[in-house]
């Protein structure tokens, strides 16, 4: 008997370059796949609960751009952006990702392998990133998104509700 | 934590027979032999990559009579995961979003079968 898909996100390291990401979702994959290359949908859900979706686009095409842009509660921005490279609606996608600040957007982009899989009307996404370098990808796990203290404050505070 | 502990647990943990080792671990101390045992390898092949893992702090050898076994020290996981903690809520609390989004598409999606 095979284990009900987790809904926990869990993330490893299979190799000095890699974060392999895995997350179950509970809707069919046509639906994930829409919500999640779609901007109407991802700038409802991309991001910390604090930051402000200030800009959404994607062409989500073999060669199409994608770039998202939040702002998060100190003001500051940080814009993510890439290029489609393989876009097979709704298992499977690729594309390169860059954080568009210098200097980190002077280096070669991380690719990305996103793949759906539906069992049961739930749907498995594993997220797959390559960097160009060990150092970058240490630089991206250890920073946090680049997102400081605001939110560990919320957590905080959510850690504290629950033990009262 | 420095950097270069980071980097040697990372790069001790990037290799799947490793993984395997610190996995078997996880459930108990265990001999090089009971080590060597799953993998298609010779002791002294599993030798070296236990070496490469208490290096970087992840098992500790004790001795035990004769018996030289090895066991998982957690410490150095733990620091990992902490160390990657922010990176994993950024994407936790996104995907917490993303549920909440499926479930309103979903409703809708209902709606309009209806």
């Amino acid at each position: 008997m095979s284990n009900p898909a987790s809904s926990t996100l869990k993330v490893t390291t299979p190799s000095d370059r890699e974060i392999l990401m895995t997350r179950a979702f509970d809707a069919p994959r046509d639906l994930v796949f829409e919500a999640w290359t779609k901007p109407e949908h991802v700038r409802h859900w991309w991001g910390w609960r604090s930051s402000t979706m200030v800009h959404c686009e994607a062409e989500v095409r073999p060669g199409g751009s994608w770039r998202y842009v939040t702002r998060e509660e100190n003001g500051v921005e940080v814009p993510f952006t890439g290029v489609y490279q393989e876009v097979t609606p709704p298992e499977r996608l690729v594309h390169t990702e860059i954080y568009d600040v210098e200097p980190f957007n002077s280096g070669d982009p991380a690719v990305t392998t996103v793949t759906f899989h539906e069992e049961d009307g739930r749907t498995t996404v594993t997220v797959t990133t390559i960097y160009p370098t060990k150092e970058v990808r240490d630089m991206v796990l250890g920073s946090g998104m680049e997102v400081g203290a605001a939110e560990s404050y919320d957590r905080l505070a959510e850690r504290l509700a629950s033990l009262v | 934590m420095s950097t270069d502990r980071l980097s040697s647990i990372f790069s001790a943990l990037a290799d799947p027979t490793r993984r395997a080792i610190v996995a078997r671990l996880a459930s108990g101390e265990a001999s090089v032999g009971e080590l060597s045992q799953p993998f298609q390898m010779s002791k002294p092949g599993i030798s070296k990559h236990l070496k490469v893992l208490e290096r970087a702090g992840l098992i500790a050898k004790t001795r035990e009579a004769q018996w030289r076994l090895c066991r998982l020290e957690a410490a150095p996981l733990r620091e990992v995961a902490d160390w990657m903690e922010p990176y994993r809520r950024f994407w936790d609390e996104s995907f917490g979003r993303l549920d909440e989004r499926l479930r309103q598409m979903k409703e809708e999606k209902e709606k309009k079968d209806v």
